[in-house]
């Protein structure tokens, strides 16, 4: 059904955090892994070792370059997923109800045995998350690893989305953001968290932990020991080189 | 958003059929017999022809019929109703009219009702989107049934509501132009709102996340030069609504003239189309660093 839910029990989500994520990709490729081998059709790629490869990926790691008015330059890594909206416009155009939304988790899925590939709710998501498989004919997005948070067959540990379980600089942190005590709550009121594009109404669950500001590179007064050791051997060239400079200077 | 040739055909073929629907409807021109007969297959072969085009671009065509489930809710949905409902009612109205020569006035209103309201369901489509801020307004509806009216009307063979009606269609696309073109930044949309990153200084797409090419850019992310925009418009309005109005104004224009005055509307409202997709930037492009 194509209607959303008024509220969800619980809103299970990520919260992302753009200052620890060093832009390695592992999530995206485990996601691939994982969303391939296991729930729905596999994400299949096109010519992928030929000259134009493309492919269906859930999750996706974009960068962008800071220059702030003053002190360095900054690079931020930014992985994007579905953001499992409240206000989901992917799931409202859906004329098949092939998307919808669950009143227990609020997680967005895609019944894949009605989606007749319209592309319209891709069209309507303003954040990219949901991609066509060019072999399936369906829509694929982001299931928020529901066949791994509910799994009773995987260790306790592994009960966790394959992104956030993979990442080696823990910058994805997955947890229900209805509830305010929970750990994924606490980070986002801790740290500012943020949603994307809020003037789309979309209400998204996932939350972004803005990069913190970098630290000076070189502290004023410092002086390294080392330094000394490390100067240049010759300032000019000398000898043949010398030589060789001056000659040529003179061409 | 990509211009893909099924959608460009199927809005603007579909348009002009349930266009001329709406005409046959209500009895103007009020034919039957052998008149009504290819005035009819005319009008369905334009608009259920439409409608097949449309369903090319599917990735599971065979299921459909599931899209009619979603009425509470998607637009999508109530397009399918309504053009199935409008082919129904116009059929049974074509049926009498051209084997039993009776026009049944009710059925003609209901149906032509009903085909309008295709129409507006197929613009809602894409008025409903906020995602893509350019179709995001209240002339996208209006530009896009006055278009089907005056294209219905230049069908039927009716001089004045096709006069009346294309200078009415002609200023809603003027309408939706210049209103469509701000529409993206007033909005607010930007690569800070999206990102989040925007407070501490300037920033700037550094490396897209993939190194070739993917479905979202080769859907949704589709950049028309100025000049290359200006001139289609040009065409557009030139084919489309200037040429067929001086057409059918001409005195004494007959067959020939009306027919040549449809030929040139269909050139420029293709255009048109194009157009309203190619020039429809859509908000995720700002992920990839569009628009700086
Ligand atoms: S991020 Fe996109 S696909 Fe996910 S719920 Fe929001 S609108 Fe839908
Ligand atoms: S592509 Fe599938 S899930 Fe998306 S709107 Fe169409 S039918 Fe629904
Ligand atoms: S939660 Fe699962 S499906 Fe979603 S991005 Fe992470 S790995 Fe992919």
């Amino acid at each position: 059904m194509t209607a959303l839910p008024k509220t969800t029990d619980r809103k299970l989500g990520l919260v992302i955090d753009l200052d620890t994520c060093v832009g390695c990709h592992a999530c995206v490729i485990s996601c691939k892994g994982w969303n391939t081998e296991n729930y729905g059709a596999p994400l299949s790629d096109q010519d992928p070792y030929g000259a134009d490869p493309v492919g269906t990926f859930l999750n996706r790691v974009h960068s962008y370059e800071i220059t702030p008015e003053s002190g360095p330059a900054q690079l931020v890594h930014f992985p994007k997923s579905c953001l499992h909206c409240e206000d989901a416009p992917c799931v409202t155009v859906c004329p098949t109800g092939a998307s919808y939304k669950r009143q227990d988790d609020g997680i967005v899925l895609v019944n894949e045995t009605s989606c007749i590939g319209c592309g319209l709710c891709a069209w309507a998501c303003p954040y990219g998350a949901r991609e066509m498989d060019a072999v399936a004919g369906v829509m694929k997005k982001c299931t928020l690893c529901v066949d791994r948070i509910y799994n009773k067959n995987l260790p306790e540990q592994d009960r966790q989305p394959a992104c956030v379980r993979t990442c080696p600089s823990n910058a994805r942190h997955f947890g229900d953001l209805g509830d305010p005590d929970s750990d994924v709550s606490r980070l986002v009121a801790e740290r500012g968290g943020m949603d994307l594009m809020p003037e789309q109404g979309t209400r998204p669950v996932n939350k972004y932990l803005p990069p913190r500001p970098k630290q000076d590179t070189a502290p004023a007064g410092e002086v390294d020991i080392l330094a000394p050791f490390l100067e240049p051997v010759a300032d000019s060239p000398q000898g043949f080189l010398g030589w060789l400079d001056r000659a040529l200077e003179k061409l | 958003m990509h211009p893909a040739p099924s959608v460009i055909v199927f809005t603007t073929l579909s348009g002009l059929g349930f266009g001329l629907l709406v005409f046959l409807g209500i009895g103007q021109p009020a034919v039957t017999g052998w008149g009504a007969f290819w005035f009819f297959l005319i009008a369905y072969a334009l608009a259920v022809g439409g409608l097949a085009a449309s369903t090319f671009h599917l990735g599971h065509p065979e299921r459909a019929l599931l899209a009619f489930t979603q009425w509470r809710t998607s637009w999508l949905s109530r397009e399918g109703w309504a053009a199935v409902a409008a082919l129904v009612v116009m059929g049974v109205y074509a049926f009498a009219a051209v084997f039993f020569g009776t026009r049944i006035m009710v059925l003609g209103w209901i149906g032509a009702g009903l085909s309008l309201a295709t129409v507006g369901t197929t613009a809602m489509i894409y008025t409903q989107l906020k995602s893509v801020p350019r179709w995001n307004q209240v002339l996208t509806p209006l530009h896009l049934v006055s278009l089907s009216l005056a294209g219905g009307a230049l069908m039927a063979g009716q001089i004045t509501e096709t006069a009346v009606l294309m200078i009415l269609a002609l200023m809603l696309q003027l309408g939706h132009w210049q209103v469509g073109d701000k529409r993206f930044a007033e909005a607010g949309h930007t690569i800070a709102s999206a990102t989040g990153l925007g407070r501490p200084g300037r920033i700037r797409a550094f490396e897209p996340p993939h190194t070739g090419s993917n479905y979202l850019l080769k859907e949704m992310v589709h950049v028309v030069g100025r000049k290359h925009s200006l001139k289609l418009r040009a065409i557009a309005l030139g084919l489309g609504y200037v040429v067929p109005i001086t057409l059918i104004l001409l005195p004494g224009a007959g067959h020939l003239l009306g027919g040549l005055a449809v030929l040139s509307h269909v050139a420029g409202i293709l255009a048109s189309r194009w157009l309203f997709f190619a020039e429809a930037e859509h908000v995720v492009g700002l992920y990839y660093g569009a628009r700086g």
